[in-house]
């Protein structure tokens, strides 16, 4: 960074504070009337009708569908965890969380999948670029937002887990939406209308 | 002198036959091509380097006349002239090259998620570079069933094949075993082999790298890793005296696969499957992890450091006691370097310490491609698997030659061993599992010596024997110089780190040494040049991409 030239700067002198303000009083005083007029508006009801107070967790808020939470690993129709293990999302992730390790698919109509999907929550940052890189929509944030455990090693959500999440935010209906235009690769295709007739390379 | 216009660059030739897609090359512009490859014949059935092409003309006046041909011409199969001119950016090419491609991708799954060849597929680049967004195909695409097992180490995922045959011609003119052949016509075209009959030459894998898009996939590498991943060093397969130019590509210090490197002077484009699947050896976890010593107390791990101080200490003792009765075993496999460093702490010792040449495999007769119908090696040779399985023979030698011209042999050194004329030994540097595997007879003839420092990869007869195990490196970690059958000093760079605790074969002899630094291969070379006439050429420090023939190394025995 370069110096600015002495004739640019601007000097600015602090204004001079009057008896009044300098024994501090009014403006505490004029402080604390805020604070108080608050108190007593929402003690009574008749306060601003605008805050809105939530029993956290009693209560617990709607979050918009697009809210970037704890990942899930979507099934297909057949109950199958959707990814193809490309590795996109790991390639696209600026955190380095997500680790794949995949194999040839067991079925007769996908070609690969993930062995393991291991994703550090932890590492995380939440920005859902993962999501926006995935060929088959398999990976998706949702809208659960307190995620919490007792050790760094149940913050690693592997496959089972992040499928859980999926079967989970299913029947509690908060499905998150698709956010980014785009189509789907060929990949996404339901069962035998893109790959028919092909098989895993290795049996 | 000829000169090619090529998109209106002069580039001069020289008297060389180029074709299209060649002199281009030279003149820095990139003819897109799938089935035209320098090591096999034209077919030109791609038509993915489809050009313009003309003539200048100057007359009498010296005014400069360009008649161009009416037609775009396949530029592999057109040779170049003097006077020619090549356009690849006008109109009529361009329009070529989109029309073709969208062709070729009409049957093409664009399954780039789950290829294993997507990064480095010349049918993404090409799209990308120069083909349409949109495909205007509306039918359904032909989707043929996959042959998982082509052969033992290769699959075809036959949907995205492009037919562009380079595979069946590797197959009949460099293998000459012709298992691979089309059948069927028009876009229901595919490749297969015939019955009974499966993609099982030693060089079957090169298909794999000749294959421009991802329908022939090594089953060795198949998902393991994405491509962009990987990590690439030059280095030089260390499986046979050919010493075949390699690429490792490596992951976090795991090998993933070895790709063939295109070194004329080496051996060319390929390489066979025994060096590219020779490279497990590397990721296995029972490799030796520790340094060990084995006294009458039991086996203790400690510090390279230590070990290396020991090593140095006891020998030290042994050599000032009777310099003859201590011995170094070299490995054919070291590097010139490692050997050197080694060779020069025994010199240290005492110049009467006695240096050997370790075994050298060797696995029937050289074995040269292509074979006839028959299995019988047929002229020209284009390809050899050699039978001395060692990668530096030739430049240990040269380094163990420097120091001592009359030396014993393996086999006296183990006769001496066994009669107790051997006080203490250093064997240095294991060679892999897959070169050679010391015998039962070996470890028993050490019993009687007082001192035993045994490096290795593995755990071995050798190793059970030893007083001091040093874990040897694999060819991924060295960095250094492989003088092969010829006599070409190639350069090897690491791939990866030693685990953790270890220190490389070389980094252990300069402590052995008492040398401050690192392993610098460069300025190891230099030196090594300057104190060995026979390593003259090696002074340039950097061998380059295809390295440097040391002539002398190959008279030597």
């Amino acid at each position: 960074m370069s110096q600015a030239k002495p004739q640019k700067v601007k000097w600015v002198k602090p204004p001079k504070l009057g008896l009044l303000e300098q024994m501090y009083f009014p403006t505490v005083i004029s402080g604390m009337a805020t604070t108080l007029k608050h108190m007593v508006g929402t003690l009574t009801g008749t306060g601003d009708k605008n805050i809105q107070v939530q029993s956290y967790p009693e209560e617990r808020p709607t979050l918009p569908p697009h809210y970037r939470g704890v990942h899930r690993l979507n099934r297909d129709p057949e109950g199958r965890v959707k990814c193809v293990a490309c590795y996109m999302c790991s390639t696209a992730c600026p955190a380095h969380c997500i680790d794949i390790v995949a194999a040839p698919s067991p079925w007769p109509d996908r070609e690969k999948y993930p062995e393991t999907f291991v994703i550090d929550e932890l590492r995380c940052i939440y920005c859902g670029m993962c999501e926006q890189a995935c060929p088959v929509d398999a990976i998706e944030l949702t809208t659960i937002f307190d995620l919490t455990g007792m050790s760094r090693e149940e913050m690693m959500f592997d496959k089972e887990k992040l499928l859980s999440v999926f079967d989970k935010t299913v029947a509690a209906g908060t499905d998150p939406v698709r956010t980014q235009p785009g189509r789907l690769g060929v990949a996404s295709l339901p069962a035998g209308a893109g790959l028919t007739g092909s098989s895993s390379a290795q049996s | 002198m000829a000169t090619v216009y090529v998109n209106d660059k002069a580039v001069d030739i020289g008297d060389e036959r180029l074709n299209c897609i060649q002199a281009a090359e030279r003149a820095g512009v990139t003819i897109p091509h799938y089935c035209w490859h320098a090591a096999l014949s034209v077919v030109a059935s791609c038509r993915m380097c489809l050009v313009e092409v003309g003539e200048r003309k100057v007359d009498e006046k010296g005014q400069v006349a360009i008649a161009m041909q009416p037609k775009v011409v396949p530029g592999c199969q057109t040779p170049v002239k003097d006077g020619m001119v090549i356009r690849t950016a006008d109109a009529k090419a361009k329009d070529a090259q989109e029309r073709t491609l969208e062709s070729i991708l009409l049957n093409h799954p664009l399954d780039c998620p789950v290829c294993d060849k997507a990064g480095e597929c010349l049918l993404q680049d090409f799209s990308f570079q120069f083909g349409k967004a949109e495909s205007r195909m509306v039918d359904e695409k032909n989707t043929p069933p996959n042959k998982p097992d082509l052969g033992p180490n290769v699959g075809l995922f036959t949907d995205r094949c492009i037919m562009c045959s380079r595979c069946v011609r590797f197959t009949r003119e460099v293998s000459g075993t012709a298992e691979l052949h089309v059948v069927n016509r028009g876009s229901h075209s595919e490749i297969d082999v015939f019955e009974g009959h499966p993609l099982a030459n030693k060089l079957a894998t090169n298909v794999v790298d000749l294959c421009p898009v991802g329908a022939l996939s090594s089953k060795d590498f198949l998902y393991s890793q994405r491509v962009w991943n990987l990590k690439t060093v030059n280095s030089v397969c260390s499986g046979c005296s050919t010493g075949c130019s390699i690429l490792v590509d490596s992951n976090k210090d795991i090998v993933y696969r070895l790709r063939p490197r295109f070194n004329p002077r080496a051996q060319g484009h390929f390489m066979c499957d025994e060096g590219r699947l020779g490279y497990h050896h590397v990721n296995d976890s029972a490799r030796l992890g520790q340094y060990l010593v084995r006294g009458e107390q039991g086996t203790k791990a400690v510090e390279w450091a230590q070990a290396a101080g020991l090593c140095r200490e006891k020998l030290a003792a042994e050599a000032s006691k009777d310099p003859g009765r201590v011995w170094f075993v070299f490995s054919p496999s070291m590097t010139v370097e490692e050997a050197w460093l080694l060779a020069n702490f025994a010199q240290k010792l005492s110049p009467f310490v006695k240096l050997v040449m370790g075994p050298v495999g060797v696995v029937g007769e050289d074995d040269t491609y292509p074979k006839d119908r028959k299995g019988r090696p047929a002229q020209p040779v284009k390809f050899t698997i050699r039978a001395e399985k060692a990668a530096n023979l030739r430049g240990v030698r040269g380094i163990l030659n420097h120091f001592q011209k009359d030396r014993a042999t393996y086999q006296q050194f183990l006769a001496a061993a066994k009669s107790g004329q051997v006080d203490a030994c250093l064997i240095a540097a294991g060679q892999s599992p897959q070169v050679y595997k010391p015998s039962v007879e070996e470890g028993d003839a050490l019993s009687a010596v007082r001192f035993v420092a045994v490096q290795q990869l593995f755990s071995s007869p050798l190793t059970d024997r030893a007083h001091l195990v040093i874990p040897a490196s694999a060819f991924s970690e060295i960095e250094g110089t492989l003088v092969n059958h010829a006599g070409l000093a190639q350069a090897t760079k690491a791939a990866c780190a030693p685990s953790r605790g270890l220190r490389t074969d070389g980094q252990f002899f300069l402590e052995l040494l008492e040398r401050k630094g690192l392993v610098h291969a460069a300025n190891l070379r230099k030196e090594i040049a300057k104190a060995v006439p026979a390593f003259k050429p090696l002074e340039v420090g950097d061998l380059g991409e295809y390295g440097v023939f040391c002539e002398k190394l190959k008279e030597q025995s």
